[in-house]
């Protein structure tokens, strides 16, 4: 089994706080880092005709935004820091793909950031990293 | 300018369609024959008429209104007094009748039946076969992750189903048991469940023969499936033109049963709970019209997304609400449902005093079916092809239970509610359409028809967008892509919702009707034609599904996690 890491990006503070941290990690260790970010998406929902219509088109719009706006300029600093890094954009629900990525590419652990909802928003919108907790194939570290 | 050449490209293939139709059949004169006893439980109605319904169908409309004479004024008055006898000469146009055993066979009804039946035996009762994969198909199981966020197989399913689950679903049902008694609530049901084959079959080919754009979008539908499969065949110039006849029909079954019909019941609905005949709308449905015709207009002209959109997740609640409803009254009445169940098995075989005897039930059923669940039509195609998979079979799959929840269910639950309350009630003559279905409910729950109100709006709604793209679909078949013409299109589409309000049930009912069917015509065709790609297809897709060539993905990770 390779010691790579899965990283969950969403551009927010926390996450670029536990980017610095799975970086440092990878450094020391020689992994490579695999930068993820999610798309927030659920087959189950409701449409017009028209936005199924066009529905690839935003789709690859989506992925090409996720990768120029968050995945490049990371991938950019970590090649300066001198980590060997991967990025991907998935659609879906985070907490699912994030463990079915890490399955798929057999990475020995994740890195999330904490959003730092309060108690309260955690019960009612759920929290990422308490699903990801629960689902996670591989050993989850969760950055302050 | 650009309008106006369109208008003189639309005047070719629609005068000849029209002419097509009218010169065909001599007989449009059937008008008068006279019709005898059709509903037992309604005392005192026995005038001739050529549909049988008529009569009782026109009785709804508050305060009851005949056929003869008018009690409208003003504005409705006239729009009423030139688009009536149009619907009529077209009515009997497509609706032209045969003699069979005794009673008069819709040769349009008796196409789709055959059509129907001719899937279900040549696919083998996919039907049944194919229900089971249909659900897992759904549900996800076959969906590659990395896949996803394109249209999933939900996706296209709910949105073909918004289409589909309208005001018919709560609003013919009942006109379809005064026509016929309980018994043709069997035969709906049995064309229902062989519907579910000609929607498979045209889904598929819908998804096969789609056009997928530059920009990435896609059109599909029966017109390119005729066009681009008929051509396959060496058949370029039979498929052209029994594609832009399809194209034609879709423009006009869009106007009527996509729209007039689900205006003229959500105006009858709303007219009903703001008091009947003293409500301030009651003989101002071109004021109502109008309002209804500025909000659709809002959404498909200017383009207002947030209002489709938000009806796009309110109505999927409604339907659910609307069955949840009908089953409280069918619980409070659940002594009565054995009678009811038993009369619907009965009446199918043994029809007392239904004109046409078994064969005038079995029609009216097959006929209700149709146009509830539209399969035959090939609507519901358009919508499905924008679903993004490899295996257009899959999508056939998943269509296939749009009849089944349409009709099977949706349908079957509206009649037990009509038959299990007001079904018999000699008080109730007077209503039709959602009113009775309306009464029905608020026998048990006194406040449903409020709700039930809403719900029809919100159906009719949800149903007149889904159609206006469907019928943009087939203009722009025609015409091609460009603005203006997209606007011409749905600034007519915006006219007929207020001809829809103005003009009674029965002539919106004959003018649906006769331009639903139309579009069957050249889809079944095509259907026949490409049926033998279709079943090769099928045969090659269950096989590699058999042989875990097709990934079943949910059933991988549970293997994995055992």
């Amino acid at each position: 089994m390779s010691n790579n890491i899965l990283i969950g990006v969403d551009g927010s503070d926390s996450s670029s706080r536990a980017m610095d941290f799975a970086a440092e990690m990878c450094r020391e260790t020689g992994a490579s880092l695999l930068v993820a970010y999610i798309i927030e998406w659920s087959p189950f929902t409701f449409n017009t005709a028209e936005e199924n219509e066009a529905r690839h088109q935003r789709r690859e719009e989506e992925l090409a935004r996720a990768q120029a706006g968050v995945i490049d300029p990371l991938l950019a600093k970590l090649e300066k820091r001198g980590v060997e890094a991967r990025g991907m954009v998935r659609h879906g629900k985070p907490v699912v793909a994030l463990a079915q990525i890490a399955e798929d590419e057999h990475v020995a652990q994740i890195v999330v950031g904490r959003r730092g909802e309060s108690h309260i928003g955690g019960l009612l919108f759920g929290s990422l990293t308490g699903g990801l907790l629960q689902v996670a194939p591989v050993p989850v570290t969760v950055v302050p | 300018m650009n309008i106006r050449r369109i208008m003189r490209v639309a005047g070719i293939p629609l005068a000849a369609a029209l002419t097509l139709t009218l010169t065909a059949i001599p007989a449009a004169a059937q008008d008068e024959r006279a019709l005898s006893e059709t509903q037992a439980w309604i005392k005192g109605i026995e005038r001739p008429d050529h549909l049988g319904y008529r009569d009782w169908v026109s009785g709804i409309q508050p305060p009851g209104e005949a056929e003869a004479p008018p009690r409208k004024t003003g504005i409705d008055a006239a729009v009423d007094l030139v688009m009536t006898p149009i619907n009529r000469v077209l009515y009997n146009a497509v609706f032209y009748e045969v003699p069979f055993f005794g009673a008069q066979v819709k040769l349009v009804v008796a196409w789709l039946v055959i059509g129907a039946i001719f899937c279900t035996v040549y696919f083998g009762f996919i039907n049944l076969r194919g229900f089971a994969q249909g659900l897992r198909l759904v549900r996800g199981d076959y969906s590659d992750p990395n896949d996803a966020g394109e249209v999933s197989h939900f996706q296209a399913l709910a949105t073909a189903l918004s289409g589909t689950v309208g005001v018919g679903n709560i609003g013919a049902v009942p006109v379809l048991i005064v026509l016929g008694g309980p018994g043709a609530v069997f035969w709906m049901i049995v064309a229902g469940l062989l519907g579910m084959a000609t929607k498979f079959v045209e889904c598929t080919l819908g998804v096969k023969y789609r056009n997928e754009n530059p920009d990435g979008s896609v059109s599909g539908g029966p017109m390119y499936a005729l066009k681009k499969g008929l051509a396959e065949l060496n058949k370029p110039g039979l498929g052209r033109a029994l594609a832009m006849l399809f194209a034609v029909s879709v423009v006009f079954g869009c106007l009527g049963a996509g729209n007039m019909f689900q205006a003229n019941q959500a105006y009858a609905q709303f007219v009903n709970v703001t008091g009947g005949g003293d409500s301030f709308f009651a003989d101002k449905g071109w004021l109502f019209g109008l309002l209804l015709a500025v909000v659709v207009g809002v959404v498909i002209i200017g383009g207002i997304k947030s209002i489709a959109r938000v009806t796009e997740k309110v109505v999927p609640l409604m339907a659910v609400l609307y069955v949840l409803g009908a089953l409280i009254v069918l619980a409070v009445n659940i002594d009565k449902i054995p009678a009811a169940v038993a009369a619907i098995f009965v009446g199918a075989f043994t029809p007392g005093g239904v004109a046409g005897g078994f064969i005038g039930v079995l029609i009216l059923g097959f006929q209700r079916a149709a146009f509830s669940n539209e399969a035959g039509l090939g609507s519901a195609a358009i919508a499905h092809s924008a679903v993004r998979t490899k295996e257009p079979v899959t999508e056939g799959l998943v269509s296939l239970l749009e009849p089944f929840i349409d009709t099977v269910v949706i349908c079957t639950i509206t009649a037990l509610v009509i038959l299990t309350t007001v079904y018999g009630d000699p008080g109730v003559a007077q209503l039709a359409g959602v009113q009775l279905t309306s009464e029905a409910m608020a026998r048990t729950v006194a406040w449903f028809p409020t709700p039930l109100a809403f719900a029809v709006v919100l159906f009719a709604f949800s149903t007149m967008i889904s159609w206006a793209y469907y019928g943009l679909k087939g203009w722009t078949y025609m015409f091609g892509e460009s603005r203006n013409s997209d606007v011409v299109f749905k600034v007519i589409f915006c006219l007929f919702v207020v001809v829809g309000c103005t003009i009674p049930l029965s002539s919106v009912l004959d003018f649906s009707d006769a331009m639903i069917f139309l579009m069957c015509i050249p889809n079944i065709l095509g259907i026949y034609f490409l049926a033998p790609i279709v079943k090769r297809e099928l045969k090659s897709y269950f096989a590699r599904v058999e042989s875990g060539e097709i990934k079943n993905y949910r059933k991988l990770r549970r293997q994995k996690s055992a």
